[in-house]
């Protein structure tokens, strides 16, 4: 006898196989997935390795470049990777099917995270391994801190992932490039390679707003100082809180409004 | 399953749709039709482009919300218990697709986990040899003729053996030959599980053939309805596709017992 939480755990799970089958195949998805990672670590392990050796500022932390960079990319896959889900599923013109379905939206959004797992596992391991290999840089070498920095941004992504996704619902196929390009509006103020100090003031009010920030002066604290800044842990966590709820609610709300304008059916370009 | 239907609604009907409306701003889709699907029955919703046919069936199977009336479907309000629902009902329609770069095999496993189907390999073996999809069940759905994609979409459509098949053209952009196997096909699913199916469609012989009951709709209203027979002679026409065009082009409004823009039958 199937109960209620069996079948929505079948639910999930055929959703997510459907997104693995999909992989398994094409590995034209899988290079993509690892490539940009890759390219910008080799990029910045260069530049890190040639200012190590020209300022003492840096040479005090030769992996902090390298490791900015592999956990900025575990923000922008794990969003990536959950806005692509929803994406894929216009370009094959299957919501319909999907939401015509027992399918719960929260079935699907519980789904596209695990996709989105998977995919930054992919892309950010390849380049990890690889920046162990050429600059003997481990990003595990940051420990326990990790797994929290890890969690932190991949939540991020997550609630940036499902605001995106809520406008692609919105506004069909031509909010596409969002999903490639929303993240990147945080960069410049998450402190990735800087302090959130050398910023202006009013950019400085903005920065602490995202979890990003107090991800990347938690990360500082630890490659710089040996210490672990609890309190900016929790900062990020809350704002995590914050950012997954917004994201869920505008991805149902959008959801519903699909639902009065026909056009979960013919969503597209 | 529910044994005592809610009040209201008739224990006899798969389907009951009373009052039910669709407003896109200004423009009125679907203007307060009525009408009730006995179990077992093959109903079709015939009319010509943006008579309301789509809406209709979208509204039936939730993903359109209506402006006003109500749907109840196997004894369930689609409103507020949509999900309960869906797990008992399925369709196939040519304007959503599966995704192309799965196999056949492999779309059909996905859809089977979404509907909860038990023992989902016996079940595909089951669809395989109904529709004879064994040749292609490999192959990546996107590669598929039309013929072939429409049976494909007609086995997802009867993995969870559906009480409630809702069918939007199912046999559009098929040769004759593959649609009259495909026809065959859905009326002996019909005809072995004692399924209700609704189809919208343009194909008059497809109507004569398959349904027992016809819902004329024009502008978003239901103009006339009866059995496919009973229209010819109301009309004095030797086909249905002459009682659609007197209908289309000379605003027929005679509404036969059995339904009705009013009441459910």
């Amino acid at each position: 006898m199937s109960t209620p939480a069996t079948l929505a755990a079948r639910r999930l799970y055929a959703m997510v196989l459907r997104h693995l089958y999909l992989l398994r195949k094409s590995w034209v998805r899988v290079v993509e997935m690892a490539y940009w990672p890759t390219m910008q670590m080799v990029l910045w392990g260069f530049i890190a390795k040639f200012l190590a050796t020209n300022s003492s500022w840096v040479a005090q932390v030769p992996g902090v470049l390298v490791s900015a960079l592999l956990l900025w990319e575990i923000l922008f896959r794990g969003q990536l990777g959950l806005s692509l889900s929803f994406i894929e599923e216009l370009y094959s013109r299957n919501l319909g099917h999907l939401f015509a379905s027992p399918l719960r939206p929260l079935e699907l959004v519980a789904a596209m995270i695990c996709v989105s797992a998977v995919r930054t596992v992919i892309g950010v391991g390849t380049a990890a391994t690889l920046a162990w290999v050429l600059y003997k840089t481990s990003i595990f070498s940051l420990g326990l801190p990790l797994v929290a920095f890890f969690t932190n941004l991949l939540i991020t992504g997550w609630g940036i992932g499902l605001m995106v996704s809520a406008l692609v619902m919105r506004y069909g196929l031509a909010a596409e490039n969002l999903a490639w390009g929303a993240i990147f509006v945080t960069a410049p103020i998450s402190g990735i390679y800087y302090p959130i100090n050398i910023l202006p003031g009013w950019l400085q009010s903005i920065a602490w707003w995202l979890p990003t920030s107090h991800v990347f002066e938690g990360m500082r604290g630890v490659l710089m100082a040996g210490t672990f800044l609890w309190h900016e842990l929790w900062t990020a966590a809350a704002l995590n809180v914050l950012y997954i709820v917004v994201g869920l609610t505008l991805f149902l709300a959008s959801f519903n409004g699909a639902r009065k304008r026909g056009t979960l059916l013919q969503i597209g370009e | 399953m529910n044994e005592t239907p809610p009040r209201g609604t008739h224990a006899d009907h798969a389907i009951e749709v009373v009052g039910l409306v669709k407003r896109f701003g200004k423009v009125e889709a679907v203007r307060g039709i009525s009408f009730a699907v006995p179990r077992g029955n093959a109903t079709a919703l015939l009319g010509g482009n943006g008579a309301g046919k789509t809406s209709t069936l979208s509204m039936l199977l939730g993903v359109l919300l209506p402006t006003a009336g109500s749907v109840t479907i196997l004894g369930e309000d689609i409103a507020r218990h949509r999900y309960r629902v869906l797990a008992r009902m399925n369709f196939t329609s040519p304007y959503v697709d599966l995704p192309k770069s799965l196999t056949v095999s492999e779309n059909l496993k996905v859809f089977a986990g979404l509907y909860g189907v038990p023992r989902v390999k016996a079940r595909i073996a089951e669809l395989v040899e109904l529709l004879d999809i064994g040749d292609f069940l490999n192959r990546p759905y996107g590669t598929l003729s039309a013929g072939q994609r429409t049976r494909v979409s007609i086995a997802k459509a009867l993995l969870n053996q559906p009480e409630v098949l809702l069918l939007d053209e199912p046999t559009a952009s098929l040769d004759p030959d593959v649609g009259d196997r495909v026809r065959a096909q859905l009326m002996d699913y019909k005809r072995r599980s004692g399924a209700t199916l609704l189809l919208a469609s343009h194909n008059m012989p497809e109507v004569e053939r398959m349904c027992d009951t016809v819902l004329m709709m024009r502008a978003g209203r239901i103009v006339d309805a009866g059995s496919p027979a009973g229209l010819i002679a109301r009309y004095g026409r030797r086909t249905m596709e002459e009682v659609f065009l007197d209908v289309a082009r000379a605003g027929g409004t005679v509404v036969a017992p059995g339904a009705s823009e009013e009441s459910p039958a």
